[in-house]
C-alpha cells in the first residue's frame, strides 16, 4: 500500500455512447502511469472493483434523460470534491438532445412498439443544468490529450490549459489552407470550440462543430457566410443541430433559420 | 442457505467491464433457478426517430455516435446502405481502404475486450489495472497492441473515436501509400503479439459449456466477412441482407430499453466473433487458421467462453489482412464516388466487432431520410445471453453468491455486450427464494 493516500478518481456514465470514457482507456501509453498516480476508485467500464467515496475527482460522461438519472447526478455531486463533465452529451445534452426540438412521445413511438414502458424525460440536458460543475471538457468525442491535461491540472490544483477559442486558430497554427475561403467548402470552424487540432480541414473537409460553440461565437455571421455558399435554411438548421444542438448559441441560431 | 424455502436476493448494481449500463436479475426459488432477466437500463437515445429529416450524407457521422467503441461499424453500415439506395457501388482501392479501417477497429475493440475486459475474469482480477500489478508486461503489450489498431483507424479516419474521414461514397481524403507503409512494421509486430495472445488465451481455464447455437454471420465468396456478403446460419439460413426483416424480428420486453431480436419461428441466435468464426473458418488467412489449430481450436467452437480465443484469432487475421491490404494499396484517382440521391430504400449490414449491424433507410429524391431502422449486435445476442444463463447456473447453484455472480458476469462478458449500442455496465441481481 502506498504511504501517501492517492487521490481517488471516479468515472460516471449517463446517456452517452461510452466514447469519452473510452478515451481514458485509449491513453494506451499513459494509462498505467495515470493508474500509478491516482486510485481509480470507481470506473465500471474498466473494473468491477468499487472503492467507497468521497472521490477527489469525478469525470462525468453523458446527459440527463431519465427521472432516475436526474436524481442520481445529485448523489454523484455529493460524493465528488471536484466534478468535471466530459464530452458533448455531458456539456450540451448530446445528439440525443435533438428530442428537445420535437415531441418526445412521437419520437419514442417511432423506436419502441410500447413506449409506455420507457421512463424518460422530455428533454436531454447537460449536467450543469442540474448540479454545479467545476469544469466542462468539450468534444464529441473529447481529445484524450485534453483529458490528460484536465486530470493533471486538477491533481495539482491548477486551472486546466484548455483554450476556449475557435478551431480556426488551431487551423492557422497547423498551416492549413482555409477550406472555406480557398475552396468554398462550408466550415463550422469559426464558431467551434478548439481542441481537435483542426482535424476536418486537415482531411479536406469542413468542420462540423463536434466540439460545440467557442467562447462568444458569432453564429449569425457564420450562417450568412454559409448562405452565400448556397447552404439553404433547412441545411443550416441541420448544421447547427448535431451533437451540441442544445448548446445555447447553436440552439438559438438553429431556431432563427427554422421555417414556420 | 439455498436449501430453505426463503427468498434469497443478491444484487449487483452495475455490471462492470461492459460498454453501457445493464443488469441481470437471477431468481432462485427453493434451490431451483426460477428466472433470468438480462436487463438493459441504458437510457433510450431514440436515434431512429431523430434520423428522420436528416440528410443521407449525415447518417455515417450521426449513427457513429451510438457507440464510441465501434463507430466504424456504424459508419460502414450507414454508408453501404445509402450507396445501395442510390445505386452506387464503391469498389477497387476505396473498398480496400474501408476494409483496412475496419481491420483497425477489430484490432482495437478485440484487444480491449480480450485483455482489459475479459481476461481479468479468467485470472481472478477485478480489472486489467489490478491484473497489471502481477502481469505488468502482459498488460503493457496488450495496450501497445490496441494502440496499433487505433493507429490504423487514426491514419485513415483522423481519430480513433468517431473518425471524421469516412463519407457516403468513400473518404474525404486519401492516405498516401507511404503513410500506410509506415504502419507495416508496427502491424507485423502486432501480428506476432496477436499470435502470442492466442497462445495466452488458450491457456486460460474454460468451463465445460457447449450449446447448440444458431450462429448468424455474413459470408462472402472469397473473404472473411466485414463489409459484404450474404447472411447465413448453421441452421439453413441463406439470404441477402435486404431480406433481414423477413427473417428476424425485434420484440420489446418491459424490463429492458433494448429490443430483443429473434429469428422468426426459431428464437434466439448468436452473432459476433464465434458466429463469424464457425461460419467462415475456411475464409481466414492460412496463418490465422494455423494459429487457431495449434492453439486447439478446430473449425467449430460452441463454447462461448472460448470466444476470447476466437477474438485473439480474429486479431491475428485483422493484422494479417491489414498487411495484405497495405502491400497492394495503390492511390485511387478520387477519394470518393459521387453519390446522387434518389427515392429508394437502402440496406447495409456489416460485421461490427460484436457481430452483424443492420441498417435500413428510406430516403426521398432530395436525399432526406424518411425512416431508419438500426439493429445492433448486442440486441441480437440478448436472448442468447439469457438462454446461456439458464443452462449455466443450475449446476452452479451451490456456489457462494459472490462466486456465482462473478461467474455469471463472466458468462455475460463472453458476448462483449455493448449496451450503448443495444439501446442504443450491467447490474446483477440474484434473488434466492
Amino acid at each position: 500500500m502506498p504511504k501517501v493516500a492517492q487521490p481517488k478518481l471516479a468515472v460516471w456514465k449517463f446517456a452517452s455512447c461510452d466514447g469519452c470514457q473510452l478515451s481514458l482507456l485509449d491513453c494506451e501509453e499513459e494509462l498505467l502511469a495515470v493508474a500509478d498516480r491516482v486510485q481509480i476508485a470507481y470506473f465500471p467500464e474498466a473494473s468491477r472493483a468499487v472503492v467507497k467515496g468521497p472521490y477527489d475527482l469525478s469525470l462525468v460522461e453523458g446527459s440527463i434523460t431519465t427521472p432516475h438519472d436526474a436524481e442520481r447526478i445529485h448523489q454523484v455531486r455529493r460524493v465528488s470534491k471536484r466534478l468535471v463533465t466530459i464530452g458533448a452529451c455531458a456539456t450540451a445534452g448530446g445528439i440525443q438532445a435533438l428530442r428537445n426540438f420535437a415531441q418526445l412521445k412521437d419520437f419514442a413511438a417511432l423506436v419502441y412498439p410500447s413506449p409506455a414502458y420507457l421512463a424518460t424525460l422530455n428533454k436531454s440536458t447537460p449536467i450543469a443544468d442540474h448540479v454545479f460543475v467545476d469544469f466542462e471538457l468539450r468534444g464529441c468525442p473529447i481529445s484524450k490529450h485534453q483529458l490528460l491535461e484536465v486530470i493533471t491540472a486538477f491533481l495539482h490544483g491548477r486551472k486546466p490549459n484548455v483554450p476556449p477559442d475557435s478551431v480556426c486558430t488551431e487551423c492557422k497554427r497547423a498551416g492549413l489552407v482555409c477550406v472555406m475561403v480557398a475552396r468554398g467548402v462550408p466550415c463550422f470552424g469559426p464558431v467551434t470550440h478548439a481542441g481537435c487540432g483542426a482535424l476536418c480541414p486537415a482531411y479536406d473537409r469542413g468542420c462540423y462543430g463536434c466540439f460545440g460553440p467557442k467562447e462568444t461565437p458569432n453564429t449569425s455571421a457564420l450562417a450568412r457566410a454559409w448562405a452565400e455558399l448556397g447552404v439553404s435554411g433547412p441545411d443550416l438548421v441541420r448544421a447547427f443541430r448535431t451533437f451540441n444542438a442544445y448548446a445555447e448559441p447553436f440552439r438559438r441560431e438553429s431556431i432563427a433559420h427554422e421555417q414556420v | 442457505m439455498s436449501k430453505s424455502s426463503k427468498t434469497r436476493t443478491l444484487t449487483v448494481d452495475v455490471l462492470a467491464r461492459v460498454e453501457g449500463e445493464g443488469s441481470l436479475q437471477i431468481r432462485i426459488r427453493n434451490g431451483q433457478l426460477a428466472g433470468v432477466q438480462f436487463k438493459i437500463f441504458e437510457p433510450p437515445r431514440l436515434f431512429e426517430a431523430f434520423l428522420r429529416g436528416r440528410k443521407f450524407t449525415e447518417a455515417p457521422d450521426l449513427t457513429a455516435r451510438i457507440c464510441g467503441i465501434c463507430p466504424i461499424a456504424y459508419q460502414m453500415s450507414a454508408a453501404h446502405a445509402m450507396e445501395q439506395a442510390c445505386g452506387v457501388t464503391v469498389d477497387g482501392p476505396l473498398r480496400a481502404l474501408r476494409r483496412l479501417i475496419y481491420c483497425g477497429e477489430w484490432i482495437e475493440s478485440h484487444v480491449l475486450h480480450v485483455f482489459l475486459l475479459h481476461a481479468p475474469d479468467f485470472l481472478g482480477y477485478e480489472s486489467a489495472l489490478h491484473m497489471a500489478r502481477d502481469h505488468g508486461p502482459l498488460v503493457q503489450r496488450a495496450l501497445a497492441l490496441k494502440q496499433v489498431g487505433n493507429a490504423l483507424v487514426t491514419v485513415l479516419g483522423g481519430r480513433e473515436i468517431h473518425p471524421i474521414n469516412v463519407r457516403v461514397g468513400g473518404f474525404y481524403k486519401l492516405p498516401h501509400p507511404d503513410q500506410l507503409r509506415a504502419l507495416a512494421d508496427r502491424l507485423k509486430w502486432a501480428r506476432d503479439q496477436a499470435i502470442e495472445a492466442v497462445r495466452f488465451t488458450a491457456g486460460l481455464p474454460f468451463p465445460d459449456f457447449e450449446q447448440d447455437y444458431e450462429f448468424v454471420a455474413l459470408r462472402h465468396p472469397t473473404e472473411y466477412p466485414m463489409n459484404e456478403g450474404r447472411l447465413v446460419s448453421n441452421k439453413g439460413l441463406d439470404i441477402s441482407i435486404d431480406q433481414f426483416e423477413d427473417h428476424f424480428v425485434e420484440e420489446q420486453v418491459p424490463y429492458s430499453t433494448a429490443l430483443h431480436a429473434v429469428r422468426k419461428a426459431r428464437g434466439s441466435y448468436m452473432v459476433g466473433p464465434l458466429a463469424r468464426y464457425n461460419l467462415n473458418f475456411d475464409r481466414l488467412s492460412p496463418l490465422a487458421q494455423q494459429v487457431a489449430r495449434e492453439a486447439g481450436l478446430g473449425p467449430v467452437c460452441r463454447n462461448p467462453f472460448r470466444s476470447i480465443m476466437v477474438r485473439a484469432v480474429e486479431t491475428v487475421y485483422a493484422c494479417d489482412e491489414a498487411l495484405r491490404l497495405i502491400e497492394t494499396y495503390e492511390l485511387p484517382d478520387r477519394p470518393f464516388v459521387e453519390v446522387t440521391p434518389r427515392a429508394a430504400v437502402g440496406y447495409g449490414c456489416t460485421e461490427a466487432p460484436r457481430g452483424i449491424l443492420y441498417h435500413r433507410y428510406r430516403i426521398d429524391e432530395h436525399g432526406v431520410i424518411l425512416d431508419a431502422r438500426l439493429v445492433p449486435p448486442t440486441a441480437q445476442n440478448q436472448k442468447t445471453i439469457e438462454a446461456d444463463l439458464w443452462q449455466f447456473i443450475p449446476p452452479r447453484l451451490d456456489l457462494p453468491d459472490d462466486k456465482l455472480i462473478w461467474q455469471c458476469e463472466q458468462a455475460i462478458r463472453n458476448y462483449d455486450p455493448c449496451i450503448s449500442c443495444a439501446t442504443h455496465a450491467v447490474r446483477i441481481e440474484l434473488i434466492r427464494e
